[in-house]
């Protein structure tokens, strides 16, 4: 069994080191609270793998079926007999999954920091805001019921929100986190009800019951939920696509995606964690999770699901090849591939062969956040060495950076599916699974992966090829071994992880399921991810003006691309137009006049009222006493009179 | 000589009422304020003397609420008199009119 102590520590580890180093690290001396961040983490990602080589190989199967393991349940806030939010810790393969990915991006990060942050005023601040990223997400993945999953996904919202505002001083910065938080929470609004309806129809927020009592056929909670419908559908599609909501908030999903451009104002070490590699693929963790339930409610949720990932995915790719400044076509691109996620869980179904997609989306995950931390690092060392992310500042960087070039081309390759990197394998398999079951899904998701490389090497050759290059003034070259370790282990990661036989450790119902390889299916999208780099390669290997010839042919698509399909301008004009004139102004003025009005009645009048009788008060001893004796007359002709 | 009957002390003990609060109103020396006070505390006493020896002779009621009043007055006139002599000490003056700064 395992043990629950060494996997509570897991999260609770990197908690300390928040409090540690929140509490007391501007005393501490020099680099040493990130080096105190570093160790703590270290000794986490030690027990995060300690505990899925136990979980893999040792305790974890049961009949050659992964079980769900809940080694530690406490009952945290008790409601009434029966009714309670729990924490827990919740073992199943996606959480042990997670929390090695969690740990070990996070780790890469806390040293590429070391280096990356070194002389920043705040730097202990920076690594306790990571340190408390990393509990929230661990939290998250470890969480045992549908409550406490929401408290660390709040946890993760916060932290997301302190990182992108690190820079407090930049204007663009500010606005960044404030639109990051509310767009997010916006959602969360939609995941909060979710919560609350399936809660109500299951009777529970524990995750094994609440699966296990709206997915049996006869259970009578199913019935209910099934039965029960407001505007013609269902309570049970309506709950989960409420939560879908909340997942498509964090995972930046069309239409909710406009904050993860804008994240991008933060470190560029916090983009490679949070807005790439761990808390953007909340929302997906979060259907895989409740995957079950979404599979019982199909076709209505999962369609959803589906449309929305390619959709986004589609969106994305397009936008990221107008993009000039690198991080922005990094976080389209991480939008572009979590909507691949998204899509690979809609089209799955539960159970058995059909769960390839289930298998492929987690698959997927775990390529992605190894080759996109590195996209993302690798950029944070070409901006660290350039001060800058504009595109056309950058060419010919190759000589200048050979270890940043050779990792970061291994990671394109990589995204753009090229074999034998990790991103092929994860791709054919969604696209395997796409190809079953929806044709139009399949077509929308294979021009996306020819797409994706295109502007991934558009990127790859305006950074490294393009202009000659001219080393940047004084330079301090490469940067340090802190710099470059992670992109080294990342760039091994990137390349090798494919070949796990990812299908005989995650599925959707814990069964092993033997990913097949199909050579004649892979041929297409192959083919089209090389036209891509071909492409991108005689457009920007060198300069020429054919990128902007091709660009003025294309105007009027160009330019709507360019500016993001004009759906930030669409947010506006309907937050600023339409809800502030019809509903925030009426409110204002309602407040001002009508509510304020009533208060300062009240007050004037008290006011009014108090300066005529203040007079009563002379300080004249013997005019109080004539007022006493009035009284006295007067009670004397009430009760003689009156009240005889 | 004549027994007075109880409406004859009811009269005196009324014009001694109206006596001490016509005093108290009007005079603006503290002293004789406070000698007003004493004449309406006594026309009280009659009061109780009288309906005691008239109404009820064989109790024994009004005339300890008498004593106690007797009692209670000259307690009251030393803090009063005490007030008096620190009012004058602050204002040179027993006049009411100079003493009204405790006032809006």
């Amino acid at each position: 069994m395992p043990n629950a102590i060494i996997i509570a520590l897991i999260p609770l580890l990197p908690l300390a080191g928040f409090l540690l180093l929140g509490l007391l690290g501007k005393r501490l001396p020099g680099n040493s609270s990130g080096v105190i961040g570093t160790l703590i983490l270290l000794i986490s990602t030690g027990l995060a793998i300690y505990t899925a080589y136990g979980y893999f190989f040792d305790y974890g199967k049961v009949d050659g079926i992964y079980q769900k393991l809940i080694p530690l349940q406490y009952t945290w806030l008790e409601f009434s007999k029966g009714v309670s939010i729990d924490m827990g810790i919740f073992l199943d393969p996606i959480s042990v999954m997670m929390i090695v990915v969690v740990t070990f991006v996070s780790l890469m990060v806390h040293i590429y920091s070391l280096s990356y942050m070194k002389g920043e005023k705040r730097f202990a601040t920076y690594y306790s805001f990571l340190a408390l990223f990393t509990f929230s997400m661990l939290g998250l993945v470890l969480s045992s019921n549908i409550f406490q999953i929401y408290i660390f996904w709040e946890g993760v919202g916060v932290s997301s929100f302190l990182l992108i505002g690190f820079y407090y001083d930049r204007p663009s910065a500010v606005a960044a986190c404030k639109k990051a938080f509310i767009v997010t929470r916006f959602a969360d609004l939609g995941f909060l009800i979710g919560i609350l309806i399936l809660s109500f129809y299951s009777g529970t927020l524990d995750f094994n019951t609440l699966i296990a009592t709206l997915t049996s056929p006869e259970s009578n909670q199913l019935k209910s939920a099934a039965a029960a419908s407001f505007l013609g559908v269902s309570a049970l599609t309506w709950g989960v696509v409420l939560v879908f909501i909340g997942g498509a908030g964090k995972s930046a999903m069309f239409p909710l995606h406009i904050w993860l451009p804008d994240a991008m104002e933060g470190p560029t070490p916090v983009s490679a964690l949070i807005h790439a590699a761990t808390m953007v693929v909340a929302g997906v963790f979060l259907v895989a999770r409740l995957f079950p339930v979404f599979a019982i409610s199909a076709p209505g949720a999962l369609h959803l699901v589906a449309y929305v990932g390619a959709i986004s995915a589609a969106l994305a790719a397009i936008i990221a090849c107008t993009q000039t400044d690198i991080k922005r076509v990094l976080a389209y691109s991480t939008m572009s591939q979590i909507g691949y996620m998204m899509f690979a869980l809609g089209v799955s179904k539960y159970g058995g062969e059909g769960g390839l997609g289930y298998t492929a989306s987690m698959f997927h995950l775990f390529t992605h956040a190894m080759f996109k931390a590195l996209l993302f690092l690798g950029a944070g060392a070409v901006i660290h060495y350039v001060h800058s992310n504009e595109m056309k500042d950058m060419g010919g960087l190759r000589k200048l950076l050979p270890i940043t070039h050779i990792t970061f081309l291994i990671a394109c390759l990589a995204i753009a599916g090229v074999p034998p990197f990790a991103g092929f394998f994860s791709k054919e398999e969604i696209l395997l699974a796409a190809y079953q079951s929806n044709s139009i899904i399949y077509w929308i998701a294979l021009i996306t992966s020819g797409i994706t490389a295109f502007y991934m090497f558009r990127l790859y050759f305006s950074i490294f090829w393009n202009k000659e290059p001219h080393p940047h003034g004084e330079t301090h070259g490469e940067g340090s071994w802190a710099m470059m370790l992670p992109l080294i282990l990342l760039a091994i990661g990137a390349a090798a992880v494919g070949f796990i036989p990812f299908g005989n450790f995650v599925s959707s119902d814990g069964a092993a399921l033997e990913s097949k390889f199909h050579l004649n299916f892979s041929i297409t999208p192959v083919a089209l991810g090389l036209i891509g780099i071909f492409t991108a390669m005689w457009l920007y290997r060198k300069q020429n003006d054919r990128p902007n010839k091709i660009a003025s042919s294309l105007s009027g698509l160009y330019k709507s691309a360019y500016h993001k399909f004009y759906i930030d301008e669409l947010y506006l004009f309907i937050t600023k137009k339409i809800l502030f004139n019809l509903i925030g102004r009426p409110a204002a003025w309602f407040d001002k006049n009508v509510v304020d009005g009533l208060v300062n009645f009240t007050g004037n009048t008290t006011q009014l009222v108090a300066e005529k009788i203040k007079t009563v008060q002379s300080g004249k001893v013997q005019q109080y006493a004539i007022y006493f004796l009035v009284g006295v007359i007067g009670l004397a002709l009430l009760f003689i009179y009156i009240l005889k | 000589m004549m027994q007075p009957g109880l409406y004859q002390l009811l009269f005196i003990s009324a014009a001694l009422f109206f006596i001490g609060v016509y005093g108290f109103f009007t005079r603006r020396n503290l002293i004789t304020m406070l000698m007003s006070i004493e004449l309406i505390l006594n026309s009280v006493n009659l009061n109780f003397i009288a309906f005691n020896k008239y109404l009820w002779p064989d109790k024994m009621d009004g005339l300890f609420f008498t004593l106690f009043i007797i009692a209670i007055a000259a307690a009251e006139a030393a803090v009063a008199i005490a007030i008096i002599i620190n009012l004058y000490r602050s204002h040179n003056s027993i006049d009411v009119e100079n003493a009204e700064e405790l006032k809006y």
